[in-house]
């Protein structure tokens, strides 16, 4: 039965992952004018990569592509999908967190193993940035923890039964959705992988099968993000509610994505340290006095 | 020609549906390839992307005349871009050295130093001409016909005897290749 959900949840995050991410370019091709490719381009994309012939740069740089696609998925596992629940007693905030940092180190291994410096300047922005987003998205949750007294996914998802947390806690909200535009790597946060700048930074020596994998590992980290995104402050519900609320979150970032500029890497941390986390701290300190409407 | 296996076909269906280009910018083609992938014209629709690292990319376009100089850079590139691979030439200078023929710096044919897979005519190919490439190449892949980067393993002795009568020495000498 674990296998048969663990199973679905990765089928999901696969199938509707891969196909909001063609749908957001579609949408992106639409906000810029354009016609935009069919929804199923990134499935013809991914397996064309795996058809590929591939050249490798040493074992470092093959175990840490396998190490991050690995490392994600077993993150997906612990996500709860609305009511579909993989582990259900260990959908913990703290597990997710640390097993998400299993995919990125694999990430960041492999591409500096491959010895190209856009890749190790890319890899150095993408942990920079990290640094910039993690902090205010950390102190919100810990004021989401405080309140509801837990640290279990499901737990806070079904705590929301009167009311949502977007409403509940509208700044944290707001602070996670920016947040969450860094994790996902979305236009005014993609640093670490600006294409004119440093030649696309860490995925620069990725060819063929590994450029495959890797996207495929950028898909199911949108899903993890996300998912988390909607589990904690958009409510419970069943598994397609669950969908319908992911794809809206989705299809928001798309958008914010489509007509905003990049920042420089010491902008998005001076950014995050600046506004989303003195708001963060604001959040907090409503979550203590006990103004949580 | 031997006969394509089953997967190889499904594959070369794919490889059509998803071409990602790394457009050299060498010449004055590169000035058309900003309106096909914008608005007016969109290739997008046909899952062209550009790529930024030759890593990437399936498709590579040649934009127009090659210096000498230039040219090893090509060979360089083209060599680290993993197989299948296509080469398009775009404008005469690609073909017969258009205005350029008599210049001592350029090069004249781009098929004597790797293999080119289609050929756009006109000086410069308005973005019409490059979609129609597009398509062809898209149907030669889908039929098997877009066999340069086989022809360039096949004949490698033959290529590498045309690079060196050119330049010398293929090697760059610069602080990026040391």
């Amino acid at each position: 039965m674990v296998a048969l959900k663990v199973l679905a949840v990765l089928s999901t995050g696969f199938f509707f992952g891969l196909t909001l991410e063609g749908i957001g370019r579609k949408v992106t091709a639409r906000v810029q004018r354009r016609y935009g490719p069919p929804w199923y381009q990134n499935f013809i994309d991914l397996f064309k990569t795996l058809t590929k012939h591939p050249i490798t740069h040493g074992w470092i740089f093959d175990f840490g592509v396998l190490m991050a696609l690995g490392g994600v998925m077993a993150t997906l596992t612990f996500v709860p999908l609305g009511n579909l629940v993989a582990f259900p007693n260990l959908d913990n905030i703290f597990v997710i967190l640390y097993l998400f940092a299993v995919g990125a180190l694999g990430m960041a291994m492999g591409m500096v193993g491959s010895g190209n410096p856009n890749a190790s300047v890319g890899v150095a922005r993408a942990l920079t940035q990290m640094l910039g987003y993690e902090l205010p998205y950390l102190v919100v949750l810990s004021g989401v923890m405080f309140h509801y007294k837990t640290s279990s996914v499901s737990a806070i998802m079904n705590a929301q039964g009167d009311g949502w947390n977007l409403f509940k806690m509208p700044v944290g909200a707001i602070v996670a959705f920016i947040s969450l535009l860094g994790m996902l790597g979305k236009k005014p946060f993609d640093t670490p992988i600006a294409p004119a700048e440093i030649a696309s930074g860490p995925m620069v020596e990725l060819s063929g099968k590994y450029m495959g994998l890797l996207m495929l590992m950028h898909t199911f980290s949108i899903f993890v993000e996300i998912s988390l995104f909607v589990d904690i402050f958009l409510g419970g519900g069943n598994y397609l509610v669950f969908l319908l609320k992911f794809t809206i979150v989705w299809i928001m970032a798309v958008l914010i994505s489509a007509i905003l500029p990049r920042f420089r890497i010491e902008q998005v941390v001076k950014f995050y340290w600046k506004v989303p986390l003195s708001l963060a701290f604001l959040q907090v300190f409503f979550v203590l006095m006990g103004w949580v409407f | 020609m031997k006969q394509r296996s089953v997967w190889e076909w499904i594959a070369d269906q794919l490889r059509s549906r998803s071409m990602w280009m790394l457009h050299y910018c060498t010449g004055c083609g590169a000035i058309e390839l900003p309106p096909s992938m914008t608005a007016r014209f969109d290739m997008e629709r046909f899952g062209i992307n550009p790529m930024a690292t030759p890593r990437q990319a399936d498709i590579f376009l040649i934009t127009g005349y090659l210096s000498t100089k230039t040219l090893r850079r090509v060979i360089y590139t083209y060599e680290q871009m993993p197989d299948p691979k296509y080469v398009i030439g775009f404008g005469s200078c690609t073909i017969n050295g258009g205005i350029y023929y008599d210049s001592y710096a350029t090069i004249n044919r781009l098929d004597l130093y790797i293999p080119v897979d289609l050929y756009i005519a006109g000086c410069m190919p308005r973005p019409e001409a490059i979609f129609e490439a597009f398509t062809t190449l898209m149907e030669m892949i889908r039929k098997g016909e877009a066999n340069g980067w086989k022809r360039y393993k096949e004949n490698y002795e033959w290529y590498k005897k045309n690079q060196l009568r050119s330049l010398g020495e293929v090697y760059v000498h610069d602080e990026f290749h040391e």
